[in-house]
């Protein structure tokens, strides 16, 4: 288990970064490694460049201001998670960011990597799913903006053009007084998840619900928006018996089929009561202006 | 170990961002490990864990598993722990390494964690016990230790070992992390 | 020495160097210029090879040689059965690189030397492999039946062994029956995962012709001797070293694996330093498993849940090939009456070929599986009767007076009927009772039903055959210059502790601190009489040894101080690391010089040796220097051999709550109480028993190696094949009991398997009480993931 031959790069400048990824056939980024350095080391990769972004410090960085945290592709998920600023104004970021992994691979791994790495039991895709976040994109033509709705396409795919880098992620803040809850389940400690679900949830002054935002991960090939349960939702009371609906709306967003760590009846069975939890604890959490 | 991954490349140049390096190009990299200064020429694909076992010597890191989820090959690096097997040797460039050697102080004073595995038997084969070593010690020089036997487990996460049952693990971390509080 | 060592607490010998990075495993040690290999395996279940090609791996820079079995000259031969028995009738092993037939994925086909493991790994990819592909069938029963694949072309329906043995009179006592119940359940195909994979490095001596093989083995003798043979040549030129070794567990008794030959065999033809350290992705394809049977038992009994006769068929899964022959099978089979009087059983199993990895012990070795058929079965006759699962089993004990207890023509692992020689069964359940407050658990579980909640209970008894022979041996040496004492034996440890409970068994007797006492092990260099660690047996077959061993030097040396005393030997005492006339202190000498003393030399290289030479004052003596039958120095040699098995027993239990949306079952309390005799050290004892439950809770609900319809195994790492971190195993309260065996001088029992036996059903069992007021269906196989249990919720209909 040991790494292929590669080229390796590693370039002081963003700029230098989108040069080298523009001249490369098939180059993939090292940024924490956390999840390539395993592929690499199984050989499933077998990349011809190695782009590593550590010298690029312009990507590393955490903007608080505005209704956007805006968050470089290369900060640490550690970095982030325990960022007070980012705390305050988005609470949800830490709760749903303590599932990844352990610490010490959040010591090391990336946000911009969790993200373009873009497996379907990840957090971070899931809560920026969730949050209707966005993504910019860069390559040495320019910069676009992504809507999470349309990044994550596919198991390990995502809508970065192979000459692009992810460079930034911005997850919206929290409404004042919206409700938010993430729940996942891994069989074992750190696991990626069996299946997750993030919710929000934003109250009328009639105490009806205005909003709801439910998301799952673990149980298809993307992130998924659960719109059906947050149709259904729309202007009802909040309780549990809106909730229990809502987590049977929820159990047709599972499309995984069984696989070794769970069968597909069992996962929309886990689904349906994460999303009836996040949306209780949510409905707890939400409330007048924060 | 890694004969032509290793040192022996006096002319290596320090890593240029405008270079692209083949897979037989050797980088030269300076680092700190357990306090000395390191200067080294690696390839650019060799891991960290095999920079520190091979090129080293440092043998005491060990390799379980080489995709991130035993934690046999947790090392500091500037003084946080990571996975030395999903790290690769020219990241660490200019960081500072401290790994199972570096524990112990200079007159050979064992660390408390070290003692408290001892202690209580938090180690059988002893080959996960590198690992939990830097895991332990970074948990109780600088978090909190949970005060629940489910706290402190879930604190112990992303280590396995297979021969202990964790039972007497989990008592030396509570052991090391009582002996540091008491000395502020 | 006024405390005695034997039952303290003693810390561990081995430990500093192990908490320091000093440990020594075969991957850490510096040999000079070593070369590394890699494996080029097979991609395919059962196939054919239609096209080997080396050339581009051979053309790679930093490649020294590729080997196929075409160059592997006399040592391209079948590797041996190591444990032939009479109902093997289809034996097959496999050659140490594959010919034109794979039987698994991962069976080793080639075989890269380069610079660098980096390197090696490139080349075995280079290497072009096209197969023929086989049909398979990996579902032991289904491989069974008429009609399916056949692994190997020539075994009639994949059937390697087949064998029936019957105890008592079991068509009696089933005809005498007033109620008969059946169940069929199955464990799953699990891996013991060791945390150091296999390893082996090797050096050819060109000079003195040794080959010097280090090796992850629990077996470093057999080794020895297979490597001899092998390689044809004398014993005394082949040295096999197990360095520290990082966990065994079972597997790594087996051998030769592939790597044992090619590593050596690649050093001496390539005239450098070889090694092979085997990585995870490879440990899952190519290490043995263990597990998976199929075992269908019937119990007859009275009315009052009395057991008169069983019944039990089963199906053993023995992968690809049969290298360890029935062992796995005849141990389910002997154990399968468990702790219950039962007079009459039958059983009968069969092995059968799958193109899988082939299966081998791994801690417990068929307990596990027999456990569970018989604990799930006597919960099922206790339901049905309306007998409490407790008392029922109380009902069926062997009681004390009825020890020993022998299972007539029920034939052991070595060879002898099944003779139990030592028990308090009620007592381990009664303290198993008192420790659980079992009126407050009925209690709390009637209130948590009330609530809705699904809380549980379960237990299971079991009992394990350990300590097998044929024998062990054990030397002790007191060294002149520093009186340590040196102890070797023909064992080789993973973590059991020898060299702290072996210094302890001969630290009582001779008098040193047990940190005085230096052990070691695992290197035919200074000891090569022995069998190896498995089956629980080294302390109590490498301990008793140990301790004859110390005995008799023990009284060497109070001779010997005797006559420097001018002392009876009866009046010598020793302590403190000295010899002295009891009752005065200063009337002494120290142990080094006594070792001194009783080697006359010729040269005084240092002070104590002036003191020894043979001109000295103080041995001058008219006599020759060395009396006639006498032996220099303060060696001596000994060997124990168990009559039969110690029988090591306990009884666990759980409380669990099944949590209705994650399916997930969280451990609230874990119970052991157990026997294994007398405890050398108990710390020890305790890290035993705690890792063997940490394994078993991994076998009842995470551990489970899945082979799609092709025989490819899907989950091949870490990620996905769920070996327990902290959290997923309980904080386990632990009961001992001692009751010591008469079998063996110390009294000691086995303990290396206890912990993970009876996890299974203890789970099994209890998830089934919480689920029962729904009306789930019996749980009959493990593990139990949270898929199984939901599925279990779901067969009950139960809108959840
Ligand atoms: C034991 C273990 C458990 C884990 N558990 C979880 C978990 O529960 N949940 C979870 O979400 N993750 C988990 N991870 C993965 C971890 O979060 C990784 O850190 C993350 O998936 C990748 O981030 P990285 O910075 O390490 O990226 P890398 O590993 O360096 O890169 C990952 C991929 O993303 C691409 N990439 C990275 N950065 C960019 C960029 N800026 N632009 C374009 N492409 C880029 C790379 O080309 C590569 O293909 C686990 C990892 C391990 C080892
Ligand atoms: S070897 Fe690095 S985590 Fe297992
Ligand atoms: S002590 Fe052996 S793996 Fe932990």
């Amino acid at each position: 288990m040991k790494p292929p031959c590669y080229e390796y790069v590693a370039p002081d400048t963003l700029a230098g970064a989108l040069r080298v990824r523009a001249e490369s056939e098939d180059s993939v980024v090292l940024a924490g490694g956390q999840s390539l350095v395993p592929t690499l080391n199984f050989r499933l990769a077998n990349p011809d460049t190695v782009i590593d972004l550590r010298r690029v410090a312009e990507l590393a960085t955490i903007d608080t201001r505005d209704g956007m945290i805006r968050v470089g592709a290369m900060t640490r998920q550690r970095t982030l998670e325990r960022n007070d600023a980012v705390l305050a104004r988005n609470p949800l970021i830490r709760e749903t960011m303590e599932y990844i992994a352990h610490p010490v691979i959040r010591n090391r791994g990336t946000v911009g990597g969790s993200v373009a790495h873009a497996d379907p039991a990840s957090e971070l895709p899931c809560l920026l799913t969730l949050l209707d976040g966005e993504l910019t994109a860069r390559s040495s033509a320019g910069a676009r903006t992504i809507p999470a709705a349309e990044f994550f396409e596919f198991v390990f795919t995502t809508a970065l053009e192979p000459e692009e880098l992810l460079v930034e992620v911005a997850f919206p803040v929290l409404e004042p007084g919206e409700g938010w809850a993430f729940r996942e389940f891994a069989r074992r400690h750190g696991d990626f998840a069996v299946a997750g679900a993030g919710a929000t949830l934003l109250l009328d002054d009639a105490g009806r619900i205005a909003r709801a935002r439910l998301a799952a991960c673990g149980v298809a090939t993307t992130p998924v928006r659960l719109r059906a349960a947050e149709e259904a939702l729309r202007g009802v009371e909040p309780g549990s018996e809106a909730f229990r609906a809502a987590g049977e709306l929820a159990r047709d967003a599972v499309t995984t089929v069984d696989d070794t760590a769970a069968s597909a009846d069992y996962r929309r069975h886990l689904l349906s009561g994460l999303v009836n939890d996040v949306l209780t604890r949510a409905a707890a959490r939400a409330g007048g202006p924060r | 170990m890694n004969g032509n991954h290793g040192t022996n490349h006096l002319d290596a140049e320090p890593v240029d961002g405008d270079t692209r390096y083949g897979p037989d190009d050797r980088i030269a990299i300076s680092l700190t490990v357990n306090g000395e200064k390191v200067e080294a020429a690696v390839s650019p694909r060799l891991l960290l864990s095999d920079f520190l076992r091979g090129d080293l010597g440092l043998t005491g890191t060990h390799v379980g598993c080489e995709h991130g989820v035993c934690g046999a090959c947790t090392v500091h690096l500037d003084g946080v722990p990571a996975r030395s097997c999903l790290t690769m040797a020219v990241q660490v460039d200019g960081m500072e390494v401290r790994t199972v050697e570096g524990l112990a102080g200079s007159d050979g004073t064992l660390h408390p964690v070290q003692r408290a595995f001892r202690e209580c038997h938090g180690l059988q084969c002893g080959f996960c016990t590198p690992g939990f070593l830097m895991a332990v010690t970074h948990l109780v020089e600088n978090e909190e230790l949970a005060e629940t036997d489910d706290g402190v487990r879930a604190q112990l996460a992303g280590n396995l070992c297979r021969c202990t049952g964790y039972m007497g693990i989990v008592a030396a971390t509570r052991r090391a992390a009582a002996e540091i509080a008491s000395k502020g | 020495m006024s405390t005695r060592q034997f039952g303290a607490r003693v810390q561990r010998n081995e430990d500093a160097r192990l908490i320091t990075g000093r440990g020594r495993f075969v991957d850490d040690l510096p040999l000079d210029g070593v070369l590394h290999g890699a494996f080029a395996r097979s991609a395919v279940a059962r196939g054919r090879i239609t096209h080997l090609d080396t050339t581009a791996a051979r053309a790679l820079p930093g490649v020294h040689r590729v080997y196929t079995h075409a160059d592997l000259g006399e040592l391209d031969v079948t590797m041996p059965l190591l444990i032939p028995h009479p109902c093997i009738g289809h034996p097959r092993t496999q050659y140490p690189l594959a010919h034109e037939d794979v039987y698994h994925v991962g069976q080793a086909i080639a075989f890269v030397v380069a610079d660098d493991r980096y390197i090696a790994e490139d080349a075995a990819r280079l290497i072009e492999i096209d197969y023929d592909i086989l049909p398979v069938e990996v579902d032991p029963a289904k491989a069974a039946l008429d009609g399916a694949p056949l692994v190997h072309e020539d075994v009639p329906n994949n059937i390697a062994a087949h064998l029936v043995q019957v105890s008592g009179d079991p068509d009696a006592a089933f005809a005498a029956a007033d109620h008969v119940t059946r169940i069929q359940v199955r464990v799953d195909r699990s891996t013991a995962a060791p945390m150091e994979c296999l390893s082996t490095a090797a050096r050819w001596d060109a000079v003195s012709g040794e080959l010097t093989v280090w090796d992850g083995t629990q077996a470093p003798i057999g080794l020895r001797g297979a490597l001899s043979s092998l390689f044809d040549l004398d014993e005394d030129k082949v040295r096999v070293v197990a360095p520290d070794v990082g966990g065994g567990f079972g597997p790594k008794i087996v051998f030769p694996y592939s790597n044992e030959i090619l590593v050596p065999f690649a050093a001496k033809d390539l005239r450098r330093p070889v090694k092979w350290v085997e990585d995870r992705s490879e440990n899952f394809v190519h290490m043995t498993h263990e597990r998976t049977q199929i075992h269908d038992i019937e119990l007859a009994a009275t009315s009052d849940g009395v057991v008169l006769g069983l019944r039990d068929t089963f199906l053993h899964d023995t992968g690809s090939f049969i290298p360890y022959g029935i062992a796995v099978a005849q141990v389910a089979s002997t154990q399968i009456a468990g702790p219950y009087r039962i007079p009459a059983i039958h059983v009968t199993f069969d092995c059968v070929y799958t193109p899988t990895v082939p299966v081998t012990p791994y801690r417990g070795c068929g307990r596990p599986q027999a456990n569970f058929a018989i604990e799930r079965a006597m919960d099922q006759l206790a339901a049905e009767l309306g007998i409490d699962r407790f008392e029922i089993r109380r009902r069926n004990f062997i009681t004390p007076d009825e020890f020993p207890y022998t299972r007539p023509d029920l034939v052991f692992a070595d060879g002898l009927p099944v003779t139990l020689d030592s028990g308090r069964y009620d007592d381990a359940l009664a303290a198993l009772e008192k420790a659980l407050d079992l009126d407050a658990i009925r209690a709390e579980q009637e209130q948590a039903r009330a609530e809705g909640r699904m809380l549980g209970l379960g237990l299971s008894f079991y009992v394990e055959g350990t300590g097998l022979g044929p024998y062990e041996g054990a030397k002790i040496r007191l060294h002149p210059i520093t009186g340590k004492a040196y102890v070797n034996t023909g064992l080789t440890a993973q973590g059991q502790g020898h060299e702290t409970a072996w210094a302890q068994i001969v630290a009582d007797q001779i008098g040193v601190r047990p940190e005085d006492v230096i052990v070691v092990e695992g290197d035919t260099g200074v000891f090569d009489w022995g069998v190896a660690t498995f089956a629980s047996r080294a302390a109590v077959v490498s301990g008793n040894a140990v301790h004859i061993a110390a005995v008799s030097a023990r009284a060497r040396i109070a001779q010997a101080a005797a006559n420097m005393l001018e002392a009876d030997p009866d009046d010598i005492e020793l302590a403190d690391g000295r010899a002295f006339v009891r009752g005065t202190t200063s009337r002494g000498v120290t142990l080094a010089e006594v070792a001194t003393m009783s080697n006359p030399l010729r040269y005084a290289f240092n002070k104590a040796a002036q003191t020894a030479t043979q001109f000295a004052p103080t041995a001058r003596s008219t006599g020759k220097p060395l009396p006639d039958g006498e032996r220099p120095g303060i060696e001596v040699s000994e060997y124990y051999s168990p009559p039969h098995a110690t029988w090591a027993y306990g009884v666990h239990a759980a409380l669990v709550e099944v949590d209705p949306v994650t399916c997930d079952i969280d451990v609230k309390r874990y119970v052991c109480v157990h026997d294994c005799g007398n405890m050398i050290n108990p710390m020890i004892v305790e890290g035993q028993v705690a890792g063997g439950v940490a394994q078993g809770m991994g076998g009842a609900f995470y551990e489970k190696l899945e082979y799609d319809e092709n025989g490819v195994l899907r989950n091949a790492s870490f990620m996905d094949f769920l070996v327990p971190y902290a959290t997923e195993v309980p904080h386990i309260e632990m009961i001992h009991l001692e009751t010591p065996s008469p079998l063996n001088p110390l009294g000691i029992k086995g303990v290396g398997e206890a912990g993970t036996i009876p996890v299974g059903q203890v789970i099994a069992s209890a998830v089934e009480d919480a689920l029962s007021p729904l009306g789930t269906p019996p749980v009959r196989q493990v593990p139990l993931s949270p898929s199984a249990i939901h599925d279990l919720l779901r067969q009950a209909r139960v809108n959840v």
